[in-house]
């Protein structure tokens, strides 16, 4: 009798293979049967006896095995021995996504033989340089932009400070008057807090039940010296996706710039970013299976924005400093990535966090749905569950080996509730439940099954407790 | 063996070496371990970060300890408790002109009932920390129960603060370091790569690692009012600025000009006086401990021949305890002691057994 091994991505199967090599294990490649449903391919069939060596060996490695299966005349069947592996569930996409496996292909010369700096003349440069130019065609095209309008930041807070500082750089003078929201990522909300201190004037909407803003709020907060709205497209912590086309719309007619927060939107949703009535838009790679360290922002050619990053020419002069090719060429690779898939994933995770939420509702009492039902991500959901901990929960989880979020990565601790929920109004019963969960590209049907499981086991120990 | 077979342990990391150490034991023994760090520190700590302080620079350490062990950790937000229940009562005391003793506070009140009720949400019912202290399981008047003792490193017992644990307690509490010696302990960490295996011991107040706990008191906005300093037969010799910044036995900073150095031998609170006298006065012969949380025994109905620790920093002396009331006694010392401060802590031992412990008075008896 064989076992077969099934990885959650070929990556993983590849690095399998490797390292069952290099320790002279033998092992046979088997094509999976249409009914196992998984990232990959292909499994590896090893001897029974090997079974538990070689699973303590890949899982040294970090080489997470999803499922042993005996492989026979009647065909697969799943042991008893993949409950006993340790299990690893990601949802927490809105944090952080994987870098997907055929990005980490195209970056990782860029690490070893590509290394020059883009700017230098020789070859090594060139290198680097056309690499970048490459990239940049690549994230413009995955969001309808020219090449020539996007620029390259460090991440996603630094080209939300690019957009709203840049913007006030230019009323220097006369200062001038913004307007945001309450529930904006932190990045923004610290920069407007900021450019208060030194004259300026902003105001944050509040926003409704579900974290919605309207246009007319918008309007009514706009007065004669504004000079930049700032609304978030998608909230990280809710889901909520804010009515852009109509704010951008008013903030058009009424010459007044406006920028979005776009980072949870990307890949998520596709967009046309030149049909739409944006001037500029931060996104970051490591948010759609890029790596971490390269963010950047649209800027809509005809709109004037100064730097805040000084040093060289690089980026137009719109960014100093040596660019990070690894991050970029990652970013160019991610979005390449996308434009082919993001569709088809995103159905797909709509479909599995559709799943997640049907399991949890039809078999959890109490509970609230944050956001807003409709104008929603495809992949977040955020519930709170009425009476326990969010913290409490998230930590029973990731023992459990799912990995979720209690709101804002930074702001986890049960005695700090999230600002995102509190601005919603959420009440006192519920506010300091919220678990977020966001799906990605990578989860499957079981890992949504076995969340559904264990988030019940969970909340009723915590909830009998009291 | 698989992770669901394991029984799983919370273990309170600080970022020491003790605490790593009982961690690598939990986990080399087959224990599901999880690390949990109770931060007390508020988040302006972070700009006077220094070593041997409970701060980030701690939490730092407890994340590498638990890289190398392989084992998740969490950070228990406990920074409004630890002042609600350590802080305030640390400066309550000084005003009610008793010397306080935190760790016992914050042992019972945080580490093992906050802390292990953290625990018992994540599936652990046992929690564990790196004190130098054993529980001994006996039977006692036909029940069962659970004797706190010395550790079997004397040198760093520290059984005397841990006193206060109730059988409740007790039952849900293991420490992995109770047999060994502070040297093996280090050994450990050297030779399993601990970042903090020759970090310094630390001996102050956790939450005052310069050891001024005056300027800690200004600082927390304790009401003051100045008064006078008395001799032992009421003549004042001069003013304080609140009987808050002086303890028992202090000799500096009394601010008196004198050919024999004045001691502070009591502070009266209803008086707002200071009372200094020469290091005779300060010698007692006696004391009331009440609040006793009895731990060998059940209760004590005749006198018993314990020995008696006064103070963490110093030894057990030779003791009769006398009951006077269920949780009250009277304690008799062999040879007189100096110093015995209302506020802190008597803890009485048989042997290594700790028989009970409570808390000194200003009473006479």
């Amino acid at each position: 009798m064989n076992y077969a091994l099934v990885f959650r991505t070929t990556h993983q199967t590849m690095m399998a293979e490797e390292v069952l090599s290099l320790n002279s294990y033998y092992f046979d490649t088997l094509p999976l049967p249409k009914e196992i449903k998984t990232g990959c391919t292909i499994a590896l069939s090893i001897q029974k006896d090997d079974c538990p060596l070689i699973i303590a060996l890949l899982k040294n490695e970090n080489i997470v095995v999803e499922g042993v299966y005996e492989v026979g005349d009647a065909g697969w069947k799943k042991i008893d021995y993949a409950h006993k592996v340790d299990r690893r569930v990601y949802l927490d996409n809105n944090a952080s996504t994987p870098v997907a496996h055929e990005v980490v292909h195209v970056l990782l010369p860029y690490l070893e033989e590509h290394y020059g700096n883009p700017s230098s003349i020789h070859l090594i440069g060139r290198e680097a340089r056309i690499a970048i130019d490459e990239a940049r065609d690549e994230v413009a095209t995955l969001m309808g932009a020219e090449s020539e309008e996007i620029i390259f930041t460090g991440n996603g807070t630094e080209a939300n400070n690019f957009a709203i500082k840049g913007i006030a750089e230019l009323h220097a003078v006369n200062k001038g008057h913004i307007i945001t929201t309450v529930i904006e990522h932190p990045s923004v909300l610290e920069s407007c807090r900021y450019l208060e201190k030194y004259g300026y004037e902003v105001t944050y909407l509040p926003v409704d039940a579900f974290g919605l803003v309207s246009a007319d709020q918008v309007k009514n907060a706009i007065k004669k010296n504004t000079i930049l709205i700032t609304v978030q497209w998608a909230n990280n912590e809710i889901g909520t996706l804010q009515p852009v086309t109509e704010i951008g719309t008013l903030a058009l007619e009424q010459g007044i710039v406006f920028h979005t927060d776009a980072i949870q939107v990307i890949g998520k949703i596709p967009y046309d970013v030149h049909s739409l009535p944006i001037d500029m838009l931060t996104f970051s790679a490591h948010k759609f299976y890029g790596p971490k360290g390269c963010g950047g922002l649209y800027i809509r050619r005809n709109i004037q924005v100064l730097p805040i990053i000084h040093g060289g020419k690089q980026e137009r002069g719109m960014r100093a400093g040596t660019e990070n090719s690894i991050g970029i060429v990652g970013a160019g690779a991610a979005a390449m990535l996308l434009k082919e898939s993001q569709v088809e994933d995103s159905t797909e995770i709509k479909r599995l966090r559709d799943l997640l939420y049907e399991g949890i509702a039809s078999s959890i009492e109490g509970i609230k749905v944050n956001g807003d039902p409709e104008k929603l991500l495809p992949n977040t959901l955020n519930i709170s569950f009425k009476g326990v901990d969010g913290e409490s929960l998230l930590i029973n989880l990731d023992l459990e080996g799912i990995n979720v979020s209690t709101g804002s990565a930074c702001a986890s601790g049960s005695t700090e509730p999230s600002y995102v929920l509190k601005a919603c109004g959420v009440s006192d019963e519920y506010i300091n439940g919220g678990i977020r969960f966001s799906l990605g590209r990578e989860n499957t049907e079981d890992d949504i099954l076995y969340t559904i499981e264990k988030t019940k086991e969970i909340v009723n120990r915590l909830r009998k407790k009291q | 063996m698989s992770k669901q077979d394991k029984k799983r342990v919370a273990v309170l990391l600080s970022g020491g070496v003790d605490s790593s150490v009982a961690a690598f034991f939990l986990a080399r023994d087959g224990y599901d371990a999880i690390g949990l760090t109770m931060k007390v520190w508020q988040d302006e700590c972070i700009k006077t970060d220094r070593e041997n302080c409970c701060g980030p620079r701690a939490l730092t350490d407890v994340r590498k300890i638990c890289h190398i062990l392989k084992i998740p950790y969490y950070v228990l937000r406990c920074e409004k408790e630890f002042k609600k229940r350590v802080i305030d009562y640390f400066c309550q005391e000084y005003s009610n002109g008793r010397t306080p003793n935190p760790c016992v506070i914050c042992n019972d009140k945080l580490k093992f009932e906050t802390s292990l009720e953290k625990a018992r949400e994540f599936g652990a019912d046992t929690i564990a920390t790196g004190h130098y202290a054993r529980i001994h399981e006996r039977v006692v008047c036909g029940k069962k129960r659970y004797v706190l003792a010395k550790g079997v490193d004397k040198k760093k017992d520290q059984s005397y603060f841990l006193f206060n644990l109730t059988q409740k307690q007790l039952r849900h509490v293991v420490f992995p370091l109770g047999e060994l010696g502070k040297d093996e302990v280090r050994k450990v960490a050297k030779e399993n790569g601990f970042p903090v295996h020759d970090k310094k011991d630390s001996t102050e107040i956790c939450f005052i690692p310069d050891n001024d706990y005056k300027s800690f008191l200004k600082k927390q906005h304790v009401k003051v009012k100045k008064g006078n300093i008395v001799d032992t037969e009421g003549k004042v010799l001069g003013t304080h600025e609140g009987i808050q910044f002086y303890t028992i036995g202090q000799r500096r900073g009394i601010g008196i000009a004198a050919k024999n150095p004045y001691y502070v031998v009591r502070i009266d609170v209803e008086k707002n006086i200071v009372i200094v006298g020469d290091n005779d006065d300060l010698l007692r012969k006696d004391c009331v401990v009440n609040e006793v949380n009895w731990g060998a025994i059940t209760s004590l109905d005749a006198k018993m021949n314990v020995t008696a620790k006064i103070r963490y920093n110093s030894p057990a002396v030779s003791a009769v305890i006398y009951p006077l009331a269920k949780k009250k006694v009277r304690v008799v010392f062999k040879t007189v002691q100096r110093a015995v401060a209302p506020g802190q802590a008597a803890v009485f031992y048989d042997g290594d057994d700790v028989v009970g412990g409570g808390w000194i008075t200003h009473e006479k008896d």
